[in-house]
């Protein structure tokens, strides 16, 4: 029953993020991302891992995607500019940027390879019970304390360091 | 019929996302484009986690899924800050056009 799922979601998921990476237009790329992460909650629910999944959505869905969207929008920059000029063909010329992508098409190779070479791990069956979020709650504010207060000075640190980078100089 | 899916499919499909972020940071000329690159490569990550532990019975994964989650917010807030600060400098968002460090 999990396999049809899986199997239309992971497609949906693999077309979204194509999309993003082939899209011209960066406002078409961020929507067909937030697709992408509708794909990846359900992968989640189908890990039974429902709250990851909802916070999939609420967070990056909602909170960085829009924080995207403001910037597409209030920076007004419609498709990528053409190649040209000088640096366009010294630096950015079709040779290293098609090497780059090479090399991504090839590490896919590998790990497609590695891992249809691995024994195939079922996953554990009839487990059942997806994680409660008292579950997580415990363990996060149990063992992971400090690591969670550190994450609260890393997000003051990125909001002041947003700030002031976009600040406009007086 | 469709066959249910193991512990490999997910890493396969988390491998094949995590390639696609790659290739889209490579040849994308575009600095929005590319941070939306690194979050899909973010997410294939995620999934890996969450797949492995799912596998493993436990929650750690998913803890630091949010973990990862809450550095993915820092990094496109901080990231999107300097792609401002950029575009007004030079009215581009092409990275090609910011080589002021290069020798």
């Amino acid at each position: 029953m999990t396999g049809i799922y899986f199997w239309v979601l992971a497609a949906v998921t693999v077309m979204a993020s194509l999309g993003v990476v082939l899209q011209r237009n960066p406002m078409y790329s961020v929507l067909l991302l937030i697709v992408s992460f509708g794909g990846l909650s359900g992968l989640y629910i189908t890990l039974n891992a429902p709250v990851v999944a909802a916070i999939q959505i609420i967070i990056y869905a909602g909170a960085i995607m829009v924080l995207f969207l403001f910037v597409v929008m209030l920076l007004n920059v419609p498709t990528e500019d053409p190649p040209h000029g000088y640096h366009a063909r010294l630096l950015g010329g079709a040779g290293p940027r098609w090497f780059g992508a090479v090399l991504a098409v090839v590490l896919m190779g590998e790990l497609v390879f590695a891992l249809s070479h691995l024994a195939s791990t079922p996953l554990p069956s009839g487990t059942g019970n997806p994680t409660s979020i008292a579950q997580i709650g415990v363990r996060l504010y149990r063992d992971y304390a400090f690591a969670f207060e550190v994450t609260s000075v890393l997000i003051l640190l990125s909001m002041v360091g947003a700030v002031i980078l976009a600040r406009k100089e007086s | 019929m469709l066959t249910e899916p193991t512990l490999n499919h997910y890493l396969l499909l988390s491998a094949v996302l995590f390639s696609i972020g790659t290739v889209g940071v490579f040849l994308r000329r575009n600095l929005i484009t590319i941070l939306l690159s690194v979050e899909v490569m973010l997410n294939a990550v995620n999934l890996t986690f969450v797949a492995v532990d799912r596998y493993l019975n436990t929650v750690d994964g998913q803890i630091i899924v949010f973990f990862v989650m809450t550095v993915a917010a820092a990094e496109a807030a901080v990231g999107l800050a300097i792609v401002i600060a950029l575009f007004r400098h030079k009215e581009t968002l092409n990275p090609d056009a910011f080589t002021n460090l290069k020798w």
